[in-house]
């Protein structure tokens, strides 16, 4: 994978020889990657293997150490922090616990990424606020303070205002942790559906492994002991793929890979 | 999702929808669907919606044309619709894409409101529609709004929401009592030797509100005594008595001003960190973990800082007194010109022991009141990052207030023993 730019441009976002880590711990090396538009995108590894840490390079909340990570063809971390924020905002995210902002309703928490980005009225921000949770299946919840709701509730409030601005590309962090299968099954619903729909690109880290096999078009393994991508396509292709090695068909077996 | 959209009153699919009307053609579009900079963008976007009734209790929308949050809204149009969908007179609603283009959110909206009106009213509801936006739609209806699901909060009248407060001073002071009775049954199990406190923490503490706060009650409190060296001298000088300076500031120092110096400055530096501290374990459910694994909080959160904040406030008392008396002395020697022999022995004549024995007493009540203030509003406090902040306010706030209310009782206690 060689970051030329005809190349860069065809993937929504392209991740090229990426280092990351924290000071001199390197957590994952020679990481590369590409996300096409519509894509279904999943980062996968043990605990401890630097997922949430290369999903937070992506977002631009930490600096990669080596390497480059291109948005529809822009060099993402070559710019400064305004081009970042520029490119940000056409991406969504769904933190691990929702990460909602507490002092504010579901319906403010929404409605206060549209006021800050849009200038739409008042009325129609409440509108769209309440279109959104609906989506996520909130009705009827948008006066609620996150913390009255369940756990549950809290991450389909974060994935709506996530989808507040209509991102282009949406980044979720653990969505179907902690979430009951039901409320898990329906997340993944959620996503099929919005990528149906609207399009929509997403990015996910994730370690359950019923909802990778249901959801994912491609992934990569990030393994923890060589700090490298180990394996690489289709979920459900992988596991059964002989070229499978090691911790990744462990991981993608729940351990019976290797008896 | 693969089955048809089902919106209860669904009479008829996208298939069997009514003959297309004679429509104007569609307006040009050319954008690909999703592209990111379309946020507050200045050229207007040029969508359409049309309706037709062709019998009188049928009402067909169609929509067609660009989309875009911030400048597609349609609010009038739709209101319109909204006002003729309630108004019963309307049987059925249809909505059609018509040259429909680069489409987001803001026409969901749109669409997403009629549906819900039609739905409430009994309308029936027919979607010709491209996929996407069936599905969408079809999603935002998939669950009833909660049962349970809060409306708007009624305004509450003046005398009712005066009576509300009245009402709710004493559950709030039930509060305050259950946690002094808890903390009064972890001082009998520590007195048993059997309260959950580990020597670690307490040395933290003692640590925390001891030694580290040693430069800051140095600086405030030699200013202090400087302060009240230069107030007295001011007018003493006019009396050729300054050398009474000694008395005043060692006086005032030893007696009250050492305490509350040591009092107020601990209530912002301790207090609050006891109270923002346990908050957010409060947050974090730790509080509740340690209920969970049988130890009990007040034991093991509240105690050790209490025992170290009462421990030491005393101390550090002491300590402000002497840095006090020093910054009175530096002013009285360097800029008055007294003899520093002459000021020390005029200190010792005219200031007793007992004043040094009062500023301790108040220094120690100040401690327990910052710790416990500090302990409560944590141990109290909600579970939100909003809570955190209220109540770390709280703690400061009502520390001061308990020292100043403290000052004022234990100083008519002191006058009615004539001490």
């Amino acid at each position: 994978m060689d970051p030329d730019n005809t190349a860069a441009t065809q993937a929504l976002l392209r991740v090229c020889g990426l280092q990351a880590g924290f000071g001199r711990r390197v957590l994952m090396r020679e990481v590369s990657f590409d996300v096409r538009a519509g894509e279904i995108f999943c980062i996968l590894g043990g605990s401890g293997s630097g997922k949430s840490t290369l999903l937070r390079v992506l977002m631009g909340l930490k600096a990669p150490q080596a390497g480059q990570v291109f948005y529809g063809g822009k060099n993402f971390w070559a710019g400064d922090e305004e081009s970042r924020r520029g490119i940000m905002r056409g991406a969504g995210v769904l933190f691990q616990g929702g990460a909602l902002w507490s002092s504010m309703t579901l319906a403010e928490n929404v409605e206060f990424v549209l006021q800050q980005h849009t200038d739409m009225s008042a009325g129609d921000i409440r509108a769209q606020a309440l279109l959104k949770l609906a989506l996520a299946g909130l009705t009827g919840f948008g006066d609620y303070y996150p913390s009255e709701i369940s756990g549950g509730m809290r991450k389909r409030a974060g994935l709506a205002r996530a989808l507040a601005l209509d991102p282009r590309i949406l980044f979720l962090d653990e969505p179907s942790a902690g979430l009951d299968p039901v409320s898990g099954r329906m997340l993944d619903d959620l996503v099929l559906e919005l990528r149906a729909a609207l399009k929509t690109t997403f990015v996910i880290v994730s370690h359950e492994l019923q909802s990778i096999f249901a959801v994912a078009d491609n992934c990569i393994y990030l393994d923890a002991a060589s700090r490298r991508v180990t394996a690489r396509g289709r979920p459900a292709d992988l596991a059964r793929d002989p070229a499978t090695e090691g911790n990744a068909l462990r991981f993608l077996t729940r351990g019976a890979g290797l008896a | 999702m693969g089955e048809p959209p089902y919106f209860g009153y669904i009479i008829c699919s996208r298939h069997q929808a009514e003959p297309a009307l004679a429509r104007m053609s569609c307006t040009g579009y050319s954008a690909e669907m999703q592209s990111i900079p379309r946020l507050k963008e200045t050229s207007r976007a040029t969508n359409r919606v049309e309706t037709d009734r062709a019998r009188e209790d049928r009402l067909r929308v169609s929509v067609g044309g660009q989309w875009r949050m911030g400048e597609s809204e349609r609010r009038d149009e739709l209101a319109s619709l909204l006002d003729e969908l309630e108004s019963g007179r309307v049987r059925r609603l249809t909505l059609v894409a018509d040259g429909l283009g680069p489409w987001d959110s803001s026409l969901l909206v749109f669409l997403a409101r009629l549906v819900g009106v039609a739905r409430a009213g009994g309308v029936g509801v027919c979607l010709d529609l491209p996929d996407g936006l069936t599905r969408l739609l079809s999603l935002a209806f998939a669950v009833p709004a909660a049962a349970d699901a809060r409306q708007k909060e009624v305004k509450e009248s003046f005398l009712s929401a005066v009576g509300g407060r009245a009402l709710g001073l004493l559950p709030g002071m039930n509060n305050v009592f259950a946690f002094f009775g808890e903390f009064s049954q972890a001082c009998c199990r520590l007195a048993l030797g059997r309260a959950h406190m580990r020597a670690r923490d307490l040395w933290e503490a003692v640590h925390e509100c001891g030694v580290a706060a040693l430069p800051i009650i140095s600086l405030t409190s030699l200013l202090f005594g400087l302060i009240l060296a230069f107030v007295g001298s001011v007018q003493l000088t006019q009396f050729g008595a300054q050398i009474y300076v000694a008395g005043l500031v060692s006086i005032g120092m030893l007696r009250i001003m050492g305490a509350v110096m040591v009092g107020v400055v601990m209530s912002g530096r301790v207090g609050a960190a006891y109270a923002a501290m346990i908050g957010a374990m409060q947050v974090n459910e730790e509080v509740d973990a340690l209920q969970a694994a049988g130890i009990y909080p007040v034991d093991f959160l509240v105690l050790p800082r209490a025992l170290a904040m009462t421990a030491m406030a005393p101390l550090l008392t002491l300590y402000a007194d002497i840095t006090g008396v020093i910054g009175g002395f530096l002013v009285a020697v360097t800029l008055m010109g007294i003899n520093p022999y002459d000021y020390l022995s005029t200190a010792a004549q005219l200031t007793p022991f007992r004043h040094v024995l009062v500023g301790l007493a108040y220094g120690t009540f100040f401690g327990v009141i910052i710790a416990l203030t500090g302990c409560f509003h944590g141990m109290r406090c909600g579970r939100s990052a909003q809570a955190v902040g209220l109540a770390t306010t709280a703690a400061v706030v009502h520390s001061i207030v308990g020292i100043i209310v403290a000052t004022a009782a234990i100083t008519v206690v002191a006058s009615a023993l004539n001490v």
